[in-house]
């Protein structure tokens, strides 16, 4: 492998002191507990608080999130600080208006300060999907924040219309900023989601690990990789398989976990529907020895939840886990080659530049990576994927990726209704029995009666 | 879905600048083009100078701004007002779609002040469509605004 990392004695060093973040993580996994998270983030202070609270006293081992606005995510702060003023109503924490230390004083008194052992008994991650992010890590590393995400392909093209080079020219920046701190923060790749659906496991996997030799490159060991459920429980036992292989082969210096994201795309409409597939979400991250599952609820397809649904959200996931926990096998992995996909996907990427960050700067110039449907600019958007009668989601284009596709049906030009039907194929899988079954009437849908959490 | 428009409609479709969300646009771009129409697609993030700039340069037949984010009520409207500023771009057609602020259904009260600020049809979440396909029937006859009267907010 040609990538350079950095000398392997502090690597190794680095991989036995866990972060206070990871150290939680992996304590509650050797207890065959997985970790749950919600996804929540609320514009005020107090309300913010009241939810990370709420999180932290749900009857489930789980780590608290502060999901930041969509202002604070393109760097346009001042549209921020003037809803905070006018008290419009924001999607998210605006945690660079509110500053640092109203921050480290939310933190605190959530979570407690950093033990003497260098434990928090309740971490907290901020989740944000910015593409040039130093301001804010500045913020969030004045804040004592325990964990972030993201990375400079998965908080770049589908969250932003930054080049991709400018965004690996800042992630190596805030890289280095949490490597030069004496309790580093742990960061999480987000290269498991990208545009949320309709992303071929193989490429999923292989930006996780990417990215992950990225981060390793700018000096951080303390890391999580990412997978989002997909469309076939079957082929995401194998995605996560091979995600663990190659993370084992390629980032065997650094103290990694996976974590897996509840289907990340157009999500059934009906509470029946939303639990089944947290559900089946919740049994794919036991099966598969993911550390840690970030969660969905009810109201996903209709609005931002409120803190009793994600309260809710987190202690099903709990109890579906400690069921699993007692069930043997149910679920055979599929054998489609996702491993070696993402491992040719991974070695040919580096083989372009002596660097991580270049070779994906040059890969993505190239098409030798390109995400289906993706329209930022630097994606070559050759791609196309297809689920298959079987429920697999595979490739229909490769564009100019160095895969093998085979040819049939699958190559017609999508119309917008195709569109929308594979979209919706999730939908559709989990919602049928709500929308048909008579003795289910009763429930009601979310968006169309309940009010949100804020205040 | 079978309405055919001719000569060729010309559309800008964009989100708005803090909304990253892509599905819609790629969406709203085949919907239009299997209806014989020009599509630019500006995508994602998209600030409002470069939205203007592209309305100026190719002068669309109608700007179609996607947001579903929960921003649209603060983002879109700010938009419109820099557009109606604009004096040679008073005329053009605009709508606009989506979740429109972070309060599910009740996101319609948000649409009464985004028509009177300027759009010609505002359209909430997926009841949208089929209004959406009334509103491009109407595109050769003169805008009516303020738009509420005439073309139907969706819920
Ligand atoms: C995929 C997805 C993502 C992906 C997007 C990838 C990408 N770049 O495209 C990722 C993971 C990156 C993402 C990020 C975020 N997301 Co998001 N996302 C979704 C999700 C799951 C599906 C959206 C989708 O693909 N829909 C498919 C398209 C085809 O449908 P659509 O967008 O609904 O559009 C339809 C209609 O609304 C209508 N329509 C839309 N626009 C227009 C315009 C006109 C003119 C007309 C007529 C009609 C129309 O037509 C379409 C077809 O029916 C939705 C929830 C859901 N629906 O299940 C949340 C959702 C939209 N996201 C949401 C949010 C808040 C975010 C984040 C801020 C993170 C967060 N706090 O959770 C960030 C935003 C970053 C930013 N800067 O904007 C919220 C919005 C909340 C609200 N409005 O109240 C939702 C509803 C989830 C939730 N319940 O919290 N997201």
């Amino acid at each position: 492998m040609n990538a350079p990392i950095r000398s392997s004695e502090g690597a190794v060093a680095a991989a036995r002191t866990q972060g206070r973040f990871s150290r939680y993580v992996h304590g509650a996994h050797a207890d065959g507990r997985l970790v749950v998270q919600p996804r929540m983030g609320f514009a005020d202070l107090a309300t913010m608080r009241e939810g990370l609270l709420g999180v932290r006293g749900a009857d489930a081992t789980a780590t608290g999130t502060i999901t930041l606005d969509s202002y604070t995510r393109v760097n346009d702060h001042d549209s921020a600080r003037q809803a905070l003023r006018t008290g419009a109503e924001l999607n998210g924490f605006p945690l660079v208006a509110h500053g640092p230390d109203a921050t480290r004083q939310l933190l605190d008194s959530v979570s407690g300060p950093v033990s003497a052992s260098g434990g928090r008994d309740f971490p907290v991650q901020v989740r944000h999907g910015s593409a040039l992010p130093y301001p804010l890590f500045e913020a969030m590393v004045a804040a004592g924040v325990d964990a972030t995400e993201g990375g400079p392909v998965s908080y770049c093209l589908p969250y932003s219309r930054a080049p991709i080079s400018a965004a690996v020219k800042a992630w190596a920046q805030c890289c280095e900023l949490i490597a030069a701190q004496p309790d580093p923060m742990h960061l999480e790749s987000f290269g498991g989601c990208m545009l949320g659906q309709l992303c071929p496991p193989s490429l999923l996997v292989a930006l996780s690990v990417l990215e992950g030799l990225f981060f390793r490159e700018h000096g951080l060991s303390d890391i999580s990789l990412s997978y989002a459920q997909q469309t076939h429980p079957g082929q995401d036992l194998e995605a996560i398989a091979a995600l663990r292989r190659l993370a084992g082969e390629r980032l065997a210096e650094a103290d990694w976990h996976v974590v897996l994201y509840t289907f990340m795309g157009v999500f059934p409409r009906t509470p029946v529907g939303s639990f089944r597939i947290l559900e089946e979400s919740v049994r794919l991250a036991v099966r598969s020895g993911s550390e840690r599952l970030i969660v969905k609820t009810p109201a996903e397809a209709h609005r931002i939840p409120t803190i009793a649904e994600n309260v809710d959200a987190l202690e099903f996931a709990a109890s579906i886990a400690r069921d699993e926990a007692g069930r043997g096998a149910e679920v055979a992995p599929t054998e489609s080659g996702v491993y070696e996909e993402a491992r040719l996907l991974v070695d040919s990427t580096l083989e372009l530049a002596p660097t991580v960050g270049e070779a994906l700067i040059r890969a993505f110039e190239r098409g030798h990576l390109d995400v289906p449907y993706c329209l930022h600019q630097d994606n070559a958007n050759k791609s196309r994927a297809y689920v298959d009668p079987a429920g697999m989601l595979q490739w229909a284009e490769a564009g100019r990726m160095p895969l093998r596709v085979e040819r049939g049906a699958s190559r017609r030009p999508v119309s917008a209704k195709g569109l929308l039907t594979m979209l919706g194929f999730n939908e559709q899988r989990f919602d049928r029995e709500q929308l048909t079954n008579g003795h289910l009437r009763g429930l009601q849908y979310p968006g169309r009666t309940a009010r949100r959490g804020l205040s | 879905m079978s309405q055919v428009m001719l000569p060729a409609k010309r559309f800008v479709v964009s989100s708005v600048s803090s909304d990253a969300h892509m599905w819609n646009l790629v969406f709203l771009q085949l919907l239009l083009e299997e209806q014989g129409a020009h599509v630019t697609n500006l995508g994602a993030c998209v600030p409002d100078d470069l939205i203007i700039e592209e309305c100026r340069r190719s002068r669309p037949d109608a700007l179609v701004i996607s947001t579903v984010n929960g921003h649209g009520h603060l983002d879109g409207l700010r938009l419109i007002r820099r557009i109606r500023e604009e004096p040679d771009l008073a005329d053009l057609r605009v709508v606009i779609g989506g979740k429109l602020g972070v309060r599910g259904a009740e996101n319609i009260v948000f649409a009464e002040e985004l028509a009177l600020s300027g759009y010609d049809a505002v359209f909430e979440a997926d009841g949208g469509i089929e209004n959406f396909q009334e509103f491009l029937g109407t595109l050769d006859a003169p805008a009516e605004r303020p738009a509420l009267a005439s073309s139907g907010v969706a819920a």
